[in-house]
């Protein structure tokens, strides 16, 4: 895996899904019309473009390390993590509510223990 | 006036089927990796993981309203006893399972969610039901 990218992917899911938790506090349904929760598409889009760039570098280096890995969990983990956050995103917009908030700080919390797992499968056997 | 199916998905409901999602997702891929690589290594685990995935995938979207209300109250059903049942199989029985499944130890590897989740979407289940026939 990339150092660093882990982690700075790490945190920025955990900021999102603080921000996430405080909109659904504050009752402060995902419009995309008012600016903190344009500010939150905005980590949201970000964060799904470092996880792209994780499953990209992720099958390169599957495809080129002498390691041994569980290639298989370990490339379903990279691919799972791009997928659930989009599907999140969508289903949280559809609702005019705090719940809405709600469901993007769950699949916000879902990249980390994605990306958790998916650094233990690769130092597993380092 | 919302009909039934749109009242399930909104609200609390819509929080819950998102992480109904989640484990479907998980279970599922999971569960497959598990089978395509090494299923002689533990059938009934494995067998049992792909049976929890169906689960959660018929729950999902059944909770979403894309089939049948009353496939919603089976699966969350079956998914309760499942819990229930593999949970204590595992505790009683644990050379039966040399490899974890969703459900062991009650769901204690995914923090327990397995086994809330059964019980948050039967209570939703019957609260919307009553919202909309109110006695």
């Amino acid at each position: 895996m990339i150092p660093v990218l882990p982690t700075v992917l790490t945190v920025l899911a955990l900021v999102a899904a603080a921000w996430s938790v405080l909109l659904a506090i504050l009752d402060h349904p995902i419009t995309l019309s008012t600016k903190p929760t344009l500010g939150l598409a905005v980590a949201v889009l970000t964060l799904e473009a470092g996880l792209v760039v994780q499953l990209i570098a992720g099958i390169v280096q599957v495809a080129s390390t002498d390691r041994e890995l569980e290639t298989a969990t370990f490339v379903g983990y990279l691919i799972g993590v791009v997928v659930v956050l989009p599907l999140g995103a969508f289903w949280s917009l559809a609702e005019r509510s705090r719940w809405g908030a709600g469901v993007l700080a769950v699949a916000c919390l879902s990249v980390p223990v994605m990306v958790l797992r998916m650094s233990q499968l690769w130092t597993a056997h380092a | 006036m919302p009909s039934l199916a749109d009242t399930t998905r909104s609200g609390p409901g819509r929080l819950l089927i998102a992480v109904y999602g989640i484990f479907a997702i998980a279970a599922t891929a999971r569960s497959a990796v598990q089978i395509a690589t090494r299923f002689g290594h533990a059938p009934l685990a494995f067998l049992l993981s792909a049976f929890a995935a169906a689960v959660y995938l018929v729950a999902t979207a059944a909770l979403a309203g894309v089939v049948d209300r009353r496939v919603a109250w089976a699966a969350c059903g079956v998914e309760l006893a499942g819990v229930l049942a593999v949970g204590a199989a595992s505790l009683v029985a644990p050379a039966a399972f040399p490899e974890p499944t969703v459900w062991s130890g009650f769901g204690s590897g995914y923090g327990f969610v397995p086994l809330v989740l059964p019980v948050l979407g039967l209570l939703w289940l019957r609260h919307t039901g009553n919202a909309v026939r109110p006695q």
